[in-house]
């Protein structure tokens, strides 16, 4: 159910992200998500990736501060309330969410990927109330 | 005016004379109530009968900022602490301050040297000075507070900041001379400007300006924009305070009090005293402080000396402006700065010591300083918000140790430029 999710800190100046699509392109290693949230100091490069650990250790020897971290992904219903209809059910339940990112690629269902405080937690109140959470090999498969 | 002529114009051997017999007093006095000064010279194999005249100050060990810090903090005092009347501190080299003890006669020669300074500037007794140096444990503003009283000017004690307080009793009170850090003075100019008061409104004719290396261009941009001669004082809390030297009003070089402060000019490298007129080390030898007398004390300021007879009558010899430093110290808004000190810091955070790099700016007339730091592994963190929380400590720290802001920017592993040898820590784009 756990994702690792590949994030690195880029200072902002040009050329940085795409030193990083390049270093992970000739490596092999697929994107199947990202985003990437900017401060007016610096930028937080969060992706989901073929191959999170190989990854990171491309990223560290090129001198790129990275790290892995745990998250979980929520396939939801394309349609609209859906959403909400998640997010009511955690925040019934005092799950508290650092932060959250989405994408679809048909008109079915959408994923939801998400940063809760406590990731046990949060996968319990989700399988509680059968809501569908995407697995790991099928995340980095994309 | 001359404040006192006797002094302020003696020939060089009356001076020497003078010199001669305070300085083995001092000598005298030290070797038998300060143990490190007595080891010092026990190690030269000196005892004071050895020092016959100025002459023999040569002789004598150096004594530096670390000497202080190593008996902080009150184990150079030459006197118990029943006759200490007022305490300063200034910023030492590794958090810990530098603190000096005030006799009651100590305090009245600060005022007689700050007195002598102002008259040397042009001030008088009619005047309305407005003190906007600090006031507290920076010498600044209690410094230029006795010596105004002293002459009997009348003193504003606003101390720093507060800007507009500070034109508004320009105007009402009709301040004459005004006493800041030159850059405030260029501050206090463009908010003047903001604020639609120009300077044909204000009786404002001499500004008293130090703490801070200043230019000559910087003089020019002053004095015209508020309309006023700009002089340049001197002075640093171990041999005194402000007051130590002064220009006249022909504002050619500093004249050093020195029948209270003995100049030297020495190499840094070599320690060698090196003949007038060559630019090198300042160094100081106080001879008629009681609290906390200092033989040869390096100040670290780079000048040149010069013996001549000034057109204002005086013979005190003249420094001229300081033209750097011999070690990393910064002034940075009147604050000393080293950046030993914001290592410290950041060592002391718990994680490991990180790369850092300083950039000093002057944006418009003021200083800032930007610090650089690496985010390490340990630092890094997932969450936006604990990344700013982590600038927020460093900042909120640097500034409670430092007693000024400094804006904090977190950057990439390794992107600050490695050397061999010495890392440049500091970057200084003040045109200076």
């Amino acid at each position: 159910m756990i994702i690792k999710q590949l994030t690195v800190f880029l200072e902002n100046k040009t050329g940085r992200l795409n030193e990083v699509s390049q270093l992970l392109g000739i490596s092999g290693i697929n994107i199947s998500a990202m985003t990437l949230a900017d401060t007016s100091e610096f930028g937080i490069l969060r992706m989901i990736v073929s191959e999170p650990e190989k990854a990171l250790s491309i990223l560290k020897d090129a001198e790129f501060s990275a790290r892995l971290t745990d998250v979980i992904c929520l396939n939801s219903p394309n349609e609209p309330g859906a959403l909400a209809r998640a997010l009511d059910i955690l925040s019934g339940e005092s799950v508290f969410i650092e932060y959250l990112y989405a994408y679809s690629m048909d008109n079915k269902s959408a994923n939801i990927v998400l940063k809760p405080d406590n990731i046990q937690k949060c996968i319990e109140v989700l399988q509680k109330h059968k809501m569908e959470l995407v697995s790991s090999s099928e995340m980095y498969k994309i | 005016m001359i404040w006192n002529e006797k002094m302020e114009c003696a020939s060089r051997d009356e001076m020497r004379a003078v010199q001669t017999i305070r300085l083995k007093e001092t000598v005298e006095r030290i070797y038998h109530s300060v143990p490190s000064y007595r080891q010092k010279m026990q190690e030269a194999n000196l005892v004071p009968r050895d020092i016959r005249s100025i002459d023999d100050l040569c002789k004598l060990p150096f004594t530096i900022k670390n000497d202080l810090r190593d008996n902080y903090p009150f184990g150079m005092f030459t006197v118990p602490m029943s006759e200490i009347v007022r305490i300063h501190a200034s910023s030492g080299t590794t958090g810990k301050p530098t603190v000096v003890g005030y006799t009651r006669k100590d305090l009245n020669s600060w005022s007689e040297v700050v007195t002598r300074s102002l008259c040397m500037a042009g001030v008088h007794r009619d005047d309305i000075v407005q003190v906007a140096y600090g006031y507290g444990l920076f010498t600044g503003g209690l410094g230029l507070h006795y010596g105004c009283e002293n002459l009997g000017a009348s003193v504003i004690p606003i101390s720093g900041g507060n800007t507009d307080k500070q034109l508004q009793l320009m105007q009402d009170f009709g301040t004459s001379v005004i006493a800041c850090t030159p850059s405030y003075s260029l501050f206090l100019a463009e908010e003047m400007e903001a604020a639609g008061i120009k300077k044909e409104d204000l009786k404002l004719r001499v500004g008293i300006f130090g703490a801070e290396p200043w230019t000559e261009n910087m003089r020019r941009e002053i004095e015209s924009k508020l309309g006023i001669k700009a002089i340049d004082i001197y002075g640093l809390s171990e041999i005194i305070g402000p007051g130590v030297s002064c220009e006249c009003e022909y504002q050619v070089g500093m004249h050093i009090n020195e029948d209270h402060f003995v100049p030297e000019i020495i190499d840094p490298i070599t320690l060698k005293p090196l003949p007038a007129g060559e630019i090198g080390e300042l160094v100081f030898t106080t001879i008629t402080k009681e609290g906390i007398p200092l033989i040869r004390y390096r100040t670290r300021d780079l000048t040149r000396l010069n013996y001549e007879k000034c057109a204002c009558g005086r013979t005190l010899v003249r420094m001229e402006k300081c033209k750097g430093r011999s070690d990393d110290m910064l002034i940075i808004r009147g604050v000393n700065v080293f950046p030993s000190q914001i290592e410290s810091v950041l060592l002391e955070m718990s994680e490991t010591a990180p790369h850092y790099l300083l950039i000093v700016e002057r944006e418009g007339n003021l200083d800032t300083l930007k610090l650089m730091v690496e985010v390490q592994e340990q630092f890094f963190s997932d969450e936006i918000r604990q990344l700013e929380a982590l600038r927020k400590k460093i900042t909120h720290k640097l500034q409670s140790t430092l007693g000024i802001s400094v804006d904090v920017k977190l950057v990439e592993p390794k992107t600050i430029e490695r050397t061999a040898g010495k890392a440049k820590r500091v970057i200084d784009n003040r045109k200076l």
